[in-house]
């Protein structure tokens, strides 16, 4: 560990040395030290890890170098700070959005699970009964009753998506497949036509027929928004796939239900269920044609979102949302950890 | 085509030629099949409705279902002057069976409802005088209706209803485009202070563009960086690219709130060093800044995931090549590597472009007062002040330009191409 | 195209989800849907009318939210499929709805008799009693400061007196009742109100004023933002409704002060759009919960005044707190009535759709 930071010294030696006399500079500036933390953080850590240049290479390509590092790097935090700083804020004891002087001297009493009760507790007839109090939770609890719509419209649009959406990427990836650019751009347009537009003709048009306002409505419109998903992860699975294989298969004799369950099933399955995630996910997330097509009955986990953020912004949206980026999480290491085997299989390198 | 093996003839008499193109068309019909079922489903749940939609834009019967007779007889009016009398007499016969009836969608008040959005003001003089018209059993008809309201000798209010009374015609368009029905029937230009629409189309078009371009600026180093890094080393920074993007839109809003509000995080810090007062904290929400910030957060995925799957595919010798010939590394780099990238640029840029001009929810939570888009008014007009055709209007425009770049993006990268993470 | 075609076709294509979507949502065979504004408002419809109803007739009602307007209502009723039974609705689109043909006619006769035997026809106040609405309440919008913050508000004035109350202003999204407090603000009489912004001058006018505060406004769309952004200090004054002030205040012991000056009053009132299920039920629940009792009940948890003269006498105190005499916090108490406005629905139903269109593109200015 010495050696490794000796070595970071004598390797950029002169440049901690400048990073020294612009944050003195940065305190000088603006008369207080604190500025100091924020500024070495910043540019600090970028330095720390940039590797060795060539014993060569200019000054000025060394700075390029580092400015490049600092722009990524900020970029990065950038992108992933606000998902994760609305965790820490989530246990706040306090109704703000914002760190309090106790939670940042880590004192425990500022920290609280209130608004993870908060959760169940909305909406329940008597949050401090101790008979029936799991009944009433799980039947009146408003966020609870959310997100078991979620995960039911959800569970079963992404199946329909998956159905039909692998069924007609199957015909897509055929190469004898007719008027293939026009189909799959109609396919894949509900992802890029304006939620607003699809959201408001679904509305006319699921009242029309009698079925705005119900489960089937927003199932029919999270199933139409999660088929392009669908159609773009299994067609890119089918993209890697050999079709001599069907070939192999159907010349030793097999019918094509038995081709399709042996051979082109258990290759396209890690596509298939990316793919179904993908449209789970997307169902889970969708909001504005909750907003246009659902009833308070089909609330879901947005919809109670978007209405708390409208309306009466409280933490408890917080402590939604994190457990939300933890789901997205564990959603996340499931969809690597098929891509990594859909890749073995088709014979790529793992990466 | 000779045959010039006789044994295929005798056991099928179809020549080669054909009964390949009979093999293809089945193939070509199964591969197709396999499609219906979706592409069915997706014209029901999604293309015809919006098409019914967007009819509305230039299909308004409101007249001629509340006053049919009328609707035709005015036809035949010059313009000049009052109607004749005949025409009152219609015109009365007409409200009174509207009246009466009360049949949903073809009443006075839906007629009324038609004729304010262009002549403001005229609702009460339709409401008012359906309720009184059914008194009037006699001639002269002109006289008795003018002696309900004087409105009614105002030519303007008939020149209106004239031209109302066609159930296809552009006035929603008219309206959509900031502009007006003058007193002689012209297309002129909206009052400046009643122009919304156009400058709002303007705005989401250069707000999607200015949201595009910070897209690209902030993606291509963390794409660069991506893409030169160790796989080992990538794949951990990938996850900040991909963790936010697969984070619910809601949740990431809610952040942006969270950290920009007045009394949020950034202002805090802010306090905290010094930089501003406690009460000089900056206000970079519910107005456009808090939009393009929130935006940019949520598109920039989209523009980093292209960008690094073409720059992955770049070799690196390609750079030391160029170096090594005695180019200096900028230029090594603006004619060797940039322009290899393109590709993916495109591919980012168009993506993120058609995504934000239809943006709705974002700029709805955090757009205050001069961070609205387009589609917000549409979803004003359509759930709001009811003006279902000036929404479906100010949709197909919408629609109209979004086609034409995802049409572009076909044309340049192919949809098929997209991928995500 | 042809729409029966169409039902046929979208049946066939979602059967199956249908069953799965009925299995899951159940079926309430004896029951009626009502939708009011939510929060305190909804829930005091729900302490007076709802569960004694309830009671009485071993019917059930699904309470619904809404935001106001007409959008819902109309979609069900020109779809024909209603699945609202009695929604709340503000007068002017009360009466927008019924010339448009989408509410039912309610016959008055058959309301009940006041307590004290007068006709409900006498018994209502003047204007409460629509072709197809019956009133329920009187409700206004008004100031709102916070009295631990800043003192010695006097009046719309200091509304808009941004160098001697420095900060923020909350208004509602939209032209109404903004143009209405601009010029009371800026020395209307409240009967001149209406007559000024018929005229360009007095529109511009209004404009002129609101735009004094422009930059420093916040834009609310819901009735529970008020108090929130009062309380979350983003806001100096706000307007709001006054019931949901009155809860914050009496309720949860804000300190927040209303400000009667210029207050703007309206109407609302039940309506039951055309063709709704369970008919009976439904007039059963509006004769039910307008008659005297309830409507003297609702206003001990909301301070609403009800719309029927023999109600008045019967009006007591806060639901759980004897100390709190609700009269006084009515809209229409003599000492809170010195300045007020009625909302005039005639000019909104004529004007909103070009007031508010030059409104949205004040506001993107």
């Amino acid at each position: 560990m010495t050696n490794f930071f000796k070595k970071q010294i004598k390797d950029k030696g002169r440049a901690y040395i400048y990073l020294a006399i612009a944050t003195l500079l940065v305190v000088l500036l603006t008369g207080t030290a604190k500025a100091a933390v924020g500024f070495l953080l910043i540019f600090g850590i970028p330095l720390f890890f940039m590797e060795k240049m060539p014993a060569y290479a200019t000054t000025g390509e060394r700075f390029s170098r580092y400015a490049f590092l600092v722009i990524a790097a900020s970029v990065l935090v950038f992108l992933i700070a606000p998902v994760l700083i609305i965790m820490p804020l989530s246990f706040n004891a306090e109704p703000y959005f914002t760190f309090t002087q106790g939670m940042l001297s880590f004192d425990p009493s500022a920290y609280s699970m209130r608004w993870y009760l908060d959760i169940l507790h909305n909406g329940m007839k008597d949050p401090a009964a101790t008979v029936g109090w799991w009944s009433d939770m799980w039947n009146n609890a408003q966020w609870i009753r959310a997100t078991r719509n979620s995960f039911f419209i959800a569970t079963v649009s992404a199946t329909i998506a998956t159905f039909l959406g692998t069924l007609a990427a199957l015909g897509l990836s055929r190469p004898e497949m007719p008027q293939r650019a026009l189909i799959t751009s109609l396919l894949i347009s509900p992802m890029i036509v304006p939620l607003v537009i699809t959201a408001t003709g679904m509305f006319f048009f699921y009242s029309s027929v009698g079925i705005a306002k119900t489960y089937t409505g927003v199932i029919l419109a999270h199933v139409t928004l999660g088929v392009p998903f669908v159609i773009i992860t299994v067609t890119a699975t089918l993209s890697g796939f050999d079709m001599s294989l069907v070939k192999a298969a159907q010349n030793m004799g097999a019918n094509g239900w038995t081709t399709f369950r042996r051979i082109i099933m258990p290759l396209i399955l890690p596509g298939m269920i990316s793919g179904a995630l993908f449209a789970f996910i997307t169902s889970l997330d969708e909001v504005v044609a909750v907003l246009f097509i659902a009833d308070v009955e089909q609330r879901t986990i947005p919809r109670q979102m978007f209405s708390g953020i409208r309306e009466q912004i409280s933490p408890t949206i917080l402590a939604v949302a994190s457990i939300l980026v933890v789901m997205s999480v564990m959603l996340l290491t499931v969809l690597e950890l098929l891509r990594r085997r859909s890749e073995r299989l088709r014979g790529m390198s793992p990466g | 085509m000779t045959t010039a093996n006789p044994s295929i003839d005798q056991t099928d008499t179809l020549p080669l030629k054909q009964k390949l193109a009979k093999t293809t068309a089945i193939q070509r019909r199964r591969a197709f099949l396999l499609t219906v079922p979706l592409v069915l489903f997706l014209l029901i749940s999604f293309v015809f409705p919006i098409g019914q939609m967007l009819f509305n834009s230039i299909h308004n019967d409101k007249v001629s279902g509340v006053v049919p007779k009328f609707a035709v007889a005015i036809q035949s009016w010059d313009g000049q002057g009052l109607p004749s009398e005949e025409i009152f007499e219609i015109f009365v016969k007409d409200l009174a069976i509207a009246k009466k009836v009360r049949e949903v969608g073809r009443t006075a008040g839906n007629m009324a409802t038609r004729i304010n959005y262009e002549l403001p003001g005229s609702r009460s003089l339709f409401t008012k005088s359906a309720r009184k018209v059914g008194k009037i059993t006699e001639g002269p008809y002109k006289e008795a209706l003018i002696k309900i309201d004087k409105k009614w000798a105002n030519p303007q209010v008939w020149l209106t209803l004239q031209r109302a009374s066609h159930d296809l015609g552009p006035s929603f368009y008219v309206a959509a485009m900031d502009m007006k029905y003058n007193e002689a029937g012209e297309i002129v230009k909206a009052d400046e202070l009643y122009q919304i629409y156009l400058q709002n189309f303007i705005k989401t078009m250069w707000l999607a563009a200015l949201i595009t371009f910070i897209c690209v600026l902030l993606a291509y180093p963390v794409a660069y960086l991506l893409a030169i890094l160790p796989l080992r080393q990538s794949n951990l920074l990938m996850i900040m690219v991909l963790l936010p993007f697969w984070t619910s839109l809601l949740v990431r809003t809610t952040a942006w709130i969270a950290i920009l509000q007045t009394e949020g995080v950034i202002n805090d810090l802010l306090v905290y060093f010094g930089v501003i007062g406690e009460d000089g904290r900056i206000q970079m929400i519910y107005n456009q800044t808090g939009t393009i910030i929130a935006m940019v957060h949520i598109l920039l995925p989209f523009m980093v995931l292209p960008l690094y799957s073409v720059m992955k595919t770049i070799q690196p010798s390609y750079m030391r090549a160029a170096l090594s010939m005695g180019s200096k590394p900028f230029n090594a780099y603006r004619r060797v590597y940039f322009p290899l990238t393109i590709p993916g640029l495109a591919a980012g840029t168009l993506l993120v472009f058609i995504l934000a001009i239809g943006y709705y929810i974002t700029p709805a939570l955090v757009g205050g007062q001069d961070g609205l888009l387009i589609s917000n008014l549409i979803a004003y007009h359509i759930q709001k002040s009811l003006n279902w055709s000036l929404g479906a209007a100010l949709g197909t425009m919408l629609l109209v330009v979004v086609l034409i770049f995802y049409w572009l993006y076909n044309r340049l990268i192919g949809i098929d191409k997209l991928k995500f993470g | 195209m042809n729409k029966l075609v169409n039902k046929t076709l979208i049946a066939a294509a979602v059967a199956t989800t249908m069953m799965a979507g009925n299995a899951y949502a159940g079926s309430h065979s004896e029951s009626i849907t009502v939708v009011s504004w939510g929060g305190a408002y909804t829930k005091s419809q729900v302490e007076a009318y709802h569960k004694p109803w309830m009671a009485a007739t071993g019917n059930t009602i699904v309470s619904e939210d809404f935001n106001g307007g007409l959008a819902e209502i109309k979609a069900q009723v020109e779809a024909g499929n209603v699945t609202w039974n009695v929604v709340d609705v503000e007068l002017s689109d009360a009466v927008r709805g019924c010339d448009e043909g989408i509410l039912e006619v309610i016959d008055h006769s058959t309301l009940p008799d006041g307590d004290n035997g007068v006709p409900a026809a006498e018994d209502f106040l003047p204007g409460a009693l629509m072709e197809c609405a019956v009133g329920n309440i009187v409700w206004s919008t008004v100031f709102i400061h916070d009295e631990s913050k800043i003192q010695g508000v006097d009046g719309l004035t200091d509304f808009f007196d941004l160098g001697k109350f420095p900060g923020k202003r909350g208004l509602r999204k939209g032209a109404k009742p903004n143009l209405e407090f601009a010029l009371m603000a800026d020395g209307v009489d409240p009967a001149d109100v209406y007559e000024m912004l018929s005229t360009d001058a007095g529109i511009d006018r209004a404009f002129a004023k609101l735009d004094t505060i422009k930059d420093s406004t916040v834009w609310w769309e819901s009735g529970a933002q008020p108090p929130q952004l009062l309380a979350d200090g983003e806001v100096t004054m706000t307007t709001a409704y006054n019931g949901r002030v009155f809860n914050a205040i009496a309720s949860e012991g804000k300190p927040f002060v209303i400000n009667w000056d210029g207050q703007i009053w309206d109407l609302d009132l039940w309506v039951v759009p055309k063709g709704a299920p369970n008919q009976e039920a439904t007039m059963d629940f509006v004769k039910f919960s307008t008659g005297t009792k309830p409507l003297a009940d609702q206003a001990s948890w909301i301070p609403y005044g009800p719309l029927r003269k023999s109600s008045f006498g019967l009006v007591g105190t806060f639901h759980n707190n004897a100390e709190i005499d609700m009269g006084v916090h009515m809209p229409t108490a003599p000492d809170n009535f010195k300045r007020a406005l009625q909302n005039d629905f005639e000019f909104w139903a004529d004007n909103s759709d070009q007031l508010n269109e030059r409104f949205n593109a004040w506001l993107t200015k």
